[in-house]
């Protein structure tokens, strides 16, 4: 399949970004949580689950969709966010708790929303599938030609909300695409010790759905295997399964002390990084000069330190403002 | 002067009408559930429906709760108006991450730019011996949830203002009808299943309660079920010289604490009824509210009268016992009065 041009540098610069952007938050969180790590401390307070190294999954398929489509995430977000293309100041001003933030500051880092690109998130497992299913039975009911994205993790592929959901896709033949990143653990436990299935795209079977696998992080196929499920979808011909095999470089959460791998584990993962590859890639393949790609990297740097800007000079929200939006 | 006809309509068929006038009148209302569709909803309440307005609009899902209650948060999302029917409240176990999690919060954590105007309709109520799984109201449980508009109406011509009021809300808003008030052929045949209802489309706003008997001496708030046993009660109280005034609380969220406090500045007692369970319960919030702001109108202490803190019974003589009734309401009235 050949990929148009602007595709792979979207897809590029957009994990680049990614990147950059869990490093910064990465740093962030960190601040006033030395020597002593106090979960409650310092300018980003509460968990934080970062995307590092998961960054093909979000662009892979993003890539695909437009305003109108929609996309549910779980706890680890940042990276769909970004690829759907949340307001990313008013992202980062929502995961500092400020008043311009998504969410006035109600919602932090697992509670996302942003309804102008159809965005929201979720810090319970499993449990945006059926809204995600909510989105393609409108899609459908209204008569366009609009998808719903629904990101999970493979632990929650074990979940009831998964199976029920899928079953009611299939029954209704909705447009609805459930992209499985698994990263090998569900917090601490391997996939192989959680799940029955080598893989869940296995499990579409179950459904009489298509499913889709793609191997090793790979930013490429992930966008073959979307493309085809996402243009499945928009043609009336039903939902899909698709499992990335992918990596997390990161802790479950920060703060994870990560007693249940091997040390060298990430680094030999880091090895054989997606984004790496995608840039010697673009300049051997397709014959991009490198100095395009700093330009586009720069620009993607200057992006994330605006926002992080923005969310640093953004004001709390008044402290009775707690009381305000239960009702609209 | 000429006597206007009054129409008459059971509880279930008062629900199915406002749903379908709401259903005529907006493209984007639909409903899902099990059995909602040619059965008509287990309790009725979406009788009629599916033959005016087909499978496309009136749902039938598999009995994947989780699932459905979480599609009309996503549909809700989108613009849709979903009524979405939970068989029995009982079941509110197997999906209520969706509920209170989901549905009850995502509005306040988008700092309001998402908007879930659901109406989750679902069946409570015992005294016909199905047993601790089937017959619970669990009014409490989602009461104390903020998040969620919970309403309980009591008469046909409620049901019917309350249903058009959640299905125009934008707020999520949990709409419990009581099995035994929707005037079904197979439960027990009560007077006040049955009542006055006009054709047109109506409200009767969320939030407010109703004083159905006005009295001087004490004054006795109920729900569903338990604003007739009061009723009943009352006109017992009346041949024994005792005027009793009833609330029919209608809605627990919002409560409208401004119609009981005025109530005992005028009767200085209070019993609250409740057909859920005793212990951090419906009775205890009112109890709490006539203590916090209503203390020096009171001549004696509230007294509550609900289900003892067990599991709803089986057998007859046992779930009996349990629930409030109208005589056991006339005794604890008696009780107060004399004190």
């Amino acid at each position: 399949m050949t990929i148009s041009i602007d595709h792979l540098i979207w897809m590029y610069e957009t994990m680049y970004k990614i990147r950059y952007y869990e490093d910064k938050m990465a740093e962030a969180y960190a601040e006033g949580k030395n020597p002593v790590f106090n979960i409650g401390a310092g300018p980003v307070p509460g968990e934080m689950h970062l995307a590092t190294g998961q960054e093909p999954a979000a662009v892979g398929i993003c890539v695909h969709l437009k305003k109108e489509d929609t996309v549910t995430s779980p706890h680890r977000p940042h990276h769909h966010a970004i690829a759907k293309g949340v307001n990313l100041n008013r992202m980062t001003a929502e995961i500092f708790g400020k008043v311009t933030g998504l969410g006035k500051g109600k919602g932090g880092h697992m509670h996302l929303f942003d309804p102008d690109v159809k965005f929201s998130c979720g810090g319970i497992v499993g449990a945006g599938i059926p809204h995600a299913l909510g989105a393609a039975l409108a899609a459908k009911k209204k008569g366009t030609d609009w998808v719903a994205v629904a990101f999970i993790g493979e632990g929650a592929a074990n979940q009831g909300a998964f199976h029920e959901s899928l079953n009611m896709a299939a029954l209704w033949n909705l447009p609805l695409i459930v992209v499985i990143e698994n990263n090998q653990y569900g917090i601490s436990v391997p996939k192989s010790a959680s799940t029955s299935v080598p893989s869940n795209d296995i499990r579409a079977v179950a459904y009489g759905i298509k499913g889709y696998y793609v191997k090793d992080n790979d930013p490429i196929e992930m966008y073959n295997v979307s493309k085809e499920a996402v243009e499945r979808a928009r043609k009336g011909e039903g939902p899909s399964i698709i499992e990335i095999e992918t990596y997390r470089y990161l802790g479950h959460f920060q703060g994870d002390p990560e007693v249940y791998r091997d040390k060298n584990e990430v680094a030999l993962l880091r090895e054989k990084d997606p984004i790496v590859r995608m840039r010697q890639f673009l300049m051997k393949e397709h014959g991009i000069e490198e100095q395009r790609l700093i330009e586009l990297e720069n620009k993607a740097r200057q992006e994330v330190e605006a926002a992080y800007q923005f969310a640093r000079e953004s004001d709390y929200p008044e402290p009775e403002d707690a009381l305000k939006d239960l009702f609209v | 002067m000429q006597k206007t006809k009054q129409r008459l309509l059971t509880g279930n068929k008062a629900i199915a009408e406002a749903i379908r006038l709401e259903m005529e009148r907006d493209p984007n209302v639909f409903v899902m559930g099990e059995d909602v569709g040619v059965y008509g909803g287990i309790f009725g309440a979406t009788e009629g429906l599916f033959q005016q307005f087909g499978p496309k609009r009136v749902i039938d899902t598999p009995i994947s709760e989780t699932a459905f209650i979480g599609a009309a948060i996503g549909a809700a999302a989108e613009g849709m108006r979903p009524i979405v029917e939970l068989m029995f409240v009982d079941f509110f176990g197997v999906c209520m991450d969706q509920i209170y999690n989901h549905m009850a919060k995502i509005p306040y954590m988008s700092g309001g730019r998402v908007k879930l105007p659901i109406v989750l309709m679902t069946a409570v109520g015992g005294g016909y011996s199905d047993a601790a799984q089937h017959s619970q109201t669990l009014y409490a449980t989602f009461a104390h949830l903020p998040g969620m508009k919970v309403v309980a109406p009591s008469t046909p011509y409620d049901l019917k203002g309350m249903m058009i009021s959640a299905i125009r809300d934008d707020n999520p808003v949990v709409f419990m009808f009581h099995k035994t008030l929707q005037g079904l052929g197979w439960m027990d045949q009560l007077d006040a299943s049955v009542g006055h209802v006009p054709e047109e489309a109506y409200i009767v706003p969320i939030g407010k309660a109703k004083v159905v008997r006005e009295g001087t001496d004490i004054t006795i708030v109920g729900i569903q079920m338990t604003t007739h046993h009061a009723l009943e009660a009352a006109k017992k109280l009346e041949q024994h010289g005792i005027q009793a005034e009833v609330i029919d609380l209608r809605s627990l969220v919002p409560l409208d604490r401004e119609t009981i406090l005025q109530s005992i500045k005028k009767t200085h007692r209070l019993l609250v009824v409740d057909e859920d369970y005793l212990s951090y319960g419906m009775t205890a919030e009112i109890a709490a509210l006539a203590a916090e702001e209503g203390l020096y109108d009171l001549d004696a202490p509230v007294r509550r009268l609900a289900v003892p803190d067990v599991p709803i019974p089986y057998s007859r003589p046992l779930e009996q016992f349990v629930l409030p009734n109208a005589d056991k309401i006339f005794h604890e009235a008696m009780k107060l009065v004399n004190e």
